[in-house]
């Protein structure tokens, strides 16, 4: 087995009394697409925030492609290839999907200390930044509108294709369900299941529907812990994991 | 096509202004174009902290009065045959004194950027104010200077094939380094950098979800945003002869703030405008009645809430309707 390329260590981060992080160990493979799930208030979103570098935790480590990362910004992760989505999406409201992707090129090129030529006629920029959006084929017509006049679905779409335009060796996906309607949610699954296998996912996810037709495995957060890990049957089966988690939902 | 026609012809009116004033028998108005073309120097510079960057300065006469000081400073040690510090010799040069209000504005918008850029918000705006009024403070105190009293400039600065006693020369002087000012930030904004610089300003969580720190890039908007100030300061200390921390003042920092904001922030012209507008307004008020401030300060608000995004947005609006 090939070595883990993200590989949390005792991680641990308090607020107050609250023990939001409380020794989660998790790890993900080259390759694999690893779900992380839990239910309301186990702590899904400050793993996350520890992950990408918004939040610093109190003790333990994060590793990330052999290299100690747990005192990087969350810029230089990103540009070693750890990209993250947001629970709810983060745009440049002005900005059109082309203007994004433009942008999510610039960066990837390199520093943007560039004073001179205008960077909406650079070839270099808008070229490659055109191809993204046909790869991930937003309508034609909508490219050039503002991202405050996208719908959510479209809104999803453009965030997707501006992490993947990173060249991601990890992607971080922070619900990429929420708030999509039933047809958007399927076509999400279907996105990530082609995606699967090109890139390294960690999948923090509500919608467990999605969550075991996509993962290779699952990790439970429970109260800050990582509770059990494995495959999504075994995951399925495991009593401590319905006791804490699946309890009440039978629909798992 | 007709914004390239009305900018053409608003360039050539700028242009042709001296003769204009002198054939309708007003020299004084070159003047009074000429505190116009150097606010809206000052003002286009904040605005590419303050409207393209979102960097709300309200510490920006801490440059202008820098670059005012820096041509008065270097005058008095000219006229004193001593050199500053024994080091650096006085001058009356043009281009020297530019130049180097321009380097003593941007290392003062280096020192002070990289403290307050790592606060945002509302901490920002009140730590910019409290590092001018820093600057302010320690010119009060500078008695070789003249403290309070400021200090009188003799001579104008001197460049072969200029003569700055010659208003209109003057004139034509600081509308040149305007509008090549304006030109240099046009570029700007519209390359690499500028990109980066309005997407930090737009979402700074999704600039550094794509690798970016924003830090460098609002530093160095900030020092060349400090530099175009402390230009105009210089160019001001030329045309009235005379710097005082009524330069350094924090109402100067406000000044400058709502000419952006008249104008439009984050629009080249808006601060222009908005520089035009105040500038001649104030004068024109001031000609009507002693209490003219209680006049203009009703106006203002009445643009802000009527038209959002400045006259800038306001003439948009007029050409398409």
């Amino acid at each position: 087995m090939s070595a883990p390329l993200l590989v949390l260590d005792d991680l641990r981060k308090s607020f107050g009394g609250l023990r939001a992080t409380d020794g989660l160990s998790l790890d993900v493979r080259p390759g694999e697409l690893h779900a992380l799930i839990g239910p309301n208030g186990a702590g899904k979103s400050t793993a996350i925030g520890q992950i990408t570098g918004e939040i610093r935790p109190d003790s333990g480590r994060i590793r990330f492609d052999g290299a100690e990362i747990t005192h990087l910004s969350a810029a230089r992760r990103a540009r070693r290839g750890m990209v993250r989505s947001f629970q709810v999406v983060q745009l440049l409201e002005e900005a059109s999907a082309e203007d994004h992707l433009a942008l999510a090129v610039q960066a990837r090129q390199g520093h943007s200390f560039r004073f001179w030529r205008a960077a909406r006629r650079d070839r270099g920029l808008r070229e490659p930044a055109r191809a993204l959006l046909d790869r991930f084929g937003l309508d034609p017509a909508r490219r050039g509108l503002p991202a405050s006049a996208l719908s959510a679905g479209e809104r999803k779409q453009v965030e997707l294709a501006l992490a993947l335009a990173l060249r991601p060796r990890l992607l971080l996906l922070d619900e990429p369900m929420a708030g999509l309607g039933a047809g958007e949610s399927q076509a999400m699954t279907e996105t990530l299941r082609r995606l699967k296998g090109e890139v390294a996912i960690l999948l923090v996810e509500h919608d467990m529907e999605a969550v075991f037709a996509l993962a290779d495995r699952v990790s439970v957060l429970v109260r800050g812990r990582c509770i059990a890990s494995g495959a999504p049957e075994a995951i399925r089966a495991d009593p401590a994991v319905r006791a804490a988690y699946l309890g009440e939902g039978e629909e798992a | 096509m007709r914004e390239r026609l009305v900018a053409l012809a608003a360039l050539l009116a700028a242009l042709a202004l001296p003769w204009i004033a002198e054939a309708a028998g007003s020299p004084a108005s070159i003047g009074l174009a000429t505190r116009m073309a150097i606010y809206a120097l000052a003002a286009a510079s904040l605005n590419l902290a303050l409207g393209f960057g979102g960097m709300v300065s309200f510490g920006h006469a801490a440059f202008y009065g820098i670059g005012g000081y820096a041509v008065g400073i270097l005058y008095a040690h000219w006229s004193w045959q001593e050199p500053l510090l024994g080091l650096i010799p006085g001058s009356v040069s043009l281009a020297a004194t530019l130049l180097a209000a321009m380097a003593a504005g941007g290392v003062a918008a280096a020192a002070i950027g990289a403290l307050s850029l790592r606060t945002g918000g509302v901490s920002f705006i009140m730590i910019t104010l409290a590092f001018a009024q820093m600057v302010f403070f320690l010119f009060v105190s500078l008695k070789a200077y003249g403290g309070d009293d400021g200090l009188s400039i003799r001579r104008r600065g001197e460049l072969p094939g200029l003569d700055l006693r010659d208003p209109a020369q003057l004139y034509w002087l600081c509308l040149g380094l305007l509008l090549a000012w304006l030109l240099l930030l046009r570029r700007v904004t519209r390359a690499r950098f500028g990109q980066v610089l309005s997407a930090a300003r737009q979402n700074e969580r999704r600039v550094v979800a794509l690798g970016i720190s924003p830090y460098p890039y609002r530093l160095v908007a900030f020092i060349l945003s400090g530099m175009g100030t402390a230009l105009a300061g210089a160019l001001m200390a030329n045309a009235t002869r005379f710097v005082s921390t009524d330069m350094l003042h924090w109402t100067k920092s406000g000044e400058l703030m709502v000419m952006v904001i008249l104008g439009g922030a984050g629009t080249l012209m808006g601060p222009v405008l908005g520089a035009v507008a105040l500038v001649g307004l104030e004068y024109g008020l001031a000609g009507l009645t002693e209490h003219w401030q209680f006049i203009l300060g009703p106006l203002l608000v009445l643009v802000v809430i009527f038209a959002r995004g400045g006259l800038m947005a306001a003439l948009r609006r007029l050409r398409l309707a």
